[in-house]
């Protein structure tokens, strides 16, 4: 649950659909509904937890051009958001 | 609507002061009102105590004391005499505590103009004549420890303004000017709610009241009267250049340039707003970018249009030319 604080802190849901989060559900970006199952991040990188902490803390160094913006959270609180992403099974 | 006001972001550092507790006063306006609920709420108690007592001798209660509760002099007592004086005295002592709060604005009051718009507060710092020295939105500035009339009004629908933590609730109704004083004892953030059903998002129409130091308000009111900083990188340059090509000086006005539009918040220091969305969202990279690109997903029904057509290095960069406004 720290990573859904952590998530609610930063304000991912401006963009993002994220189960367990009633308000807001930002249409900008995917839905993260069933994330956890998902085989690729953003269709480019193998969806491991290294990879994703990296990517939600700077999605722009891996893929330039993204609308997916530099967050600003620790190293620790990416890897909390990551966990609670992990939690978001297809349902 | 009220859970979803008090679900959403908990936990957020951000948007500190929300939710905002109302029995929890932290100013003398909102102090008196805070003693004068508990007040009414101890003599309902009492009264609701003396009626189940009253019930009570009329069941079961011996037959001599049955008779003086059926009796013509407790109708005159307790019918009659009893709420007359109990509700002139309170009316006289509730009115009294809470007189300052709406009584005319004098000469020497700082005045600050709050106007309520379809979803979003306008507001206008005054000078002793009423005339406008400041704009902005969103957010209200005011010295701790001192007293501020609000001249309350709307450009559209009823709205009410209330800051639970420092003064009463005032509807602002259009073609009218409220009084409300306002005072915060201490520096701090104090979040702030449209208390009135408005339509479509007013659940979402929030507002931070951040009251500093005297000496920082001041220093703070002396920024202000300069605009904002020009665009410092090229990025926030293309920015500039976009924020004015795709429209949104249409609605938007900043301080120092050509944007003068009037339908949406004052931009000229978004950058140094603590929150986007009139109080709704953190103000950062993130929110700002989500909110430029699909307001109406975050915010349904809203007045500014989603900007889904913007390829993502666009939003970026208006993005960054809106944080630098601070
Ligand atoms: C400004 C809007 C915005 C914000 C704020 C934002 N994202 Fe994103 N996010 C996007 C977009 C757009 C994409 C799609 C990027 C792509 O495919 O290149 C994306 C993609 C992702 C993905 C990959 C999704 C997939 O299906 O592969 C994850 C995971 C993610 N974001 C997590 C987060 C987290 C966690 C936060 C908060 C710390 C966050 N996002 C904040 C816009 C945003
Ligand atoms: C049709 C008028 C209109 C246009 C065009 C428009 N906006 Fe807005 N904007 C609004 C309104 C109205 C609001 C207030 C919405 C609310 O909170 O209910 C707003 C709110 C905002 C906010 C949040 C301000 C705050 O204090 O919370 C930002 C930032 C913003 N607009 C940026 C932009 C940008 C950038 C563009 C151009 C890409 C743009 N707007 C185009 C009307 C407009
Ligand atoms: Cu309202």
């Amino acid at each position: 649950m720290r990573g859904k604080a952590v998530i609610e802190k930063a304000a991912c849901a401006a963009c993002h659909a994220i189960p367990g989060i009633k308000w807001p559900q930002g249409e900008l970006g995917p839905s993260l509904d069933g994330f956890a199952d998902q085989g690729m991040i953003a269709g480019r990188f193998s969806n491991r937890p290294d990879l994703l902490v990296r990517y939600i803390r700077n999605a722009p160094s891996m893929t330039p051009g993204t609308a997916m913006p530099a967050m600003p959270i620790s190293e620790g609180e990416a890897r909390d958001a990551a966990a609670y992403l992990y939690t978001l099974h297809d349902r | 609507m009220q859970p979803l006001i008090f679900t959403r972001f908990m936990t957020v550092e951000g948007l500190a002061g929300w939710p905002p507790p109302v029995f929890d006063p932290a100013g003398p306006f909102a102090g008196s009102i805070t003693t004068l609920a508990w007040v009414l709420t101890g003599m309902a108690v009492a009264v609701l105590a003396i009626v189940l007592l009253a019930i009570w001798t009329a069941l079961k209660g011996r037959p001599a004391l049955r008779k003086r509760l059926g009796g013509e002099r407790m109708i005159w007592i307790g019918g009659v005499a009893f709420p007359v004086v109990v509700l002139t005295l309170l009316l006289i002592w509730g009115l009294s505590l809470t007189s300052g709060i709406s009584k005319p604005i004098a000469g020497t009051d700082m005045r600050i103009r709050v106007s309520g718009e379809m979803w979003w507060w306008r507001v206008s710092y005054l000078d002793g004549q009423g005339r406008e020295i400041l704009r902005d939105a969103n957010e209200i500035h005011i010295p701790a420890g001192q007293t501020v009339a609000l001249e309350l009004t709307s450009a559209d629908v009823i709205h009410s303004f209330w800051v639970p933590r420092l003064s009463g609730k005032l509807d602002m109704i259009p073609g009218r000017t409220n009084v409300m004083r306002i005072q915060a004892d201490k520096p701090g953030v104090y979040g702030g709610q449209c208390a009135e059903y408005c339509g479509g998002p007013h659940a979402l129409m929030g507002f931070v009241v951040v009251a500093h130091t005297p000496e920082d308000f001041g220093r703070w009111m002396a920024s202000r009267q300069a605009p904002p900083p020009a665009p410092a990188t090229n990025e926030a340059r293309r920015g500039a250049a976009l924020f004015a090509s795709a429209g949104c000086a249409a609605c938007h006005a900043v301080a120092g340039t050509s944007a003068n539009g009037l339908a949406g918040p004052d931009l000229s220091y978004v950058g140094a707003r603590r929150t986007l969305g009139a109080g709704i969202l953190p103000n950062n990279r993130g929110a700002m970018i989500g909110w430029i690109g699909n307001s109406q997903a975050i915010k349904p029904a809203n007045r500014m249009p989603a900007y889904t057509m913007l390829p993502a290095e666009d939003l970026k960069a208006i993005a960054v030319y809106l944080e630098g406004l601070k």
